[in-house]
């Protein structure tokens, strides 16, 4: 998994590529931890996002509801199988998906 | 019917992938299909490897039995870790709002969503869970 950080202001935008597994999830969590200060408006791109598991809809969830409190997050161009996995676990619901 | 018996710590999840790659990729599984195995042997194994053993080690046995007519897939776990069944865990409320949802326990919730079948028995002493999962049928019900 790589991620591509780019700061505008008070937007971040966290471009991934790979995948958010119990191997990549925590260092997803650890630069989410690192960069989160301040910004208002948080974009995950997934484009290059091709699986994800628990343990990354854990840092999803984990974020969002850090974000509930300072500003928004929007996921975008996430793929169909990663919204099927979005859908089931209720995701599609609290995310803001586009 | 192939067996890898590898010790249950997580640094060993892709070992364990590429053991069942190697097998779906021979049985040209569809990449979906490939994808929602990969996520039940994820959380199926990731799950025995923080709470099987408690803080010791000890193995699993992944044993993976192939139908390529069929198209069917069906995998066990078996561990000598701790009694649990994880599907006697009540299911998470997937309706809730994200303030309330709590952190975490959706790992056997979604093996049970994308697996046709999902069993578990303790015998001897042993841990098994095994999943089952058909191309076709999948493919139908979408």
């Amino acid at each position: 998994m790589t991620i591509n950080q780019n700061k505008a202001g008070n937007m971040l935008t966290l471009a991934i590529e790979g995948r958010i597994d119990t191997q990549t999830a925590p260092e997803l969590e650890k630069v989410l931890d690192g960069t989160l200060d301040g910004i208002t408006e948080l974009v995950f791109d997934f484009t290059g996002v091709s699986y994800i598991s628990s343990a990354g809809l854990r840092v999803l969830l984990k974020t969002q509801k850090q974000m509930n409190k300072q500003g928004s997050m929007t996921v975008i161009h996430a793929n169909e199988d990663i919204m099927e996995i979005f859908e089931v676990t209720g995701f599609t619901d609290i995310l803001n998906i586009k | 019917m192939k067996e890898l018996v590898i010790e249950a710590v997580s640094n060993n999840l892709d070992t364990v992938l590429a053991f069942v790659d190697e097998q779906l990729e021979e049985m040209e599984c569809p990449p979906k299909n490939q994808m929602q195995i990969e996520l039940a042997v994820e959380e199926i194994f990731v799950n025995i490897a923080n709470y099987a053993y408690l803080s010791e080690t000890g193995d699993v046995t992944v044993r993976m039995e192939t139908d390529t007519e069929r198209q069917t897939v069906t995998i066990t776990f078996i561990d000598r870790g701790v009694p649990y069944d994880p599907l006697s865990k009540e299911d998470p409320d997937v309706t809730l709002l994200s303030e309330q949802r709590e952190i975490g326990g959706l790992g056997i919730f979604l093996v049970k969503k994308t697996m046709d079948d999902v069993r578990y028995s303790h015998q001897d002493g042993m841990n098994i869970l095994t999943i089952c999962t058909t191309f076709a049928l999948q493919e139908g019900q979408n």
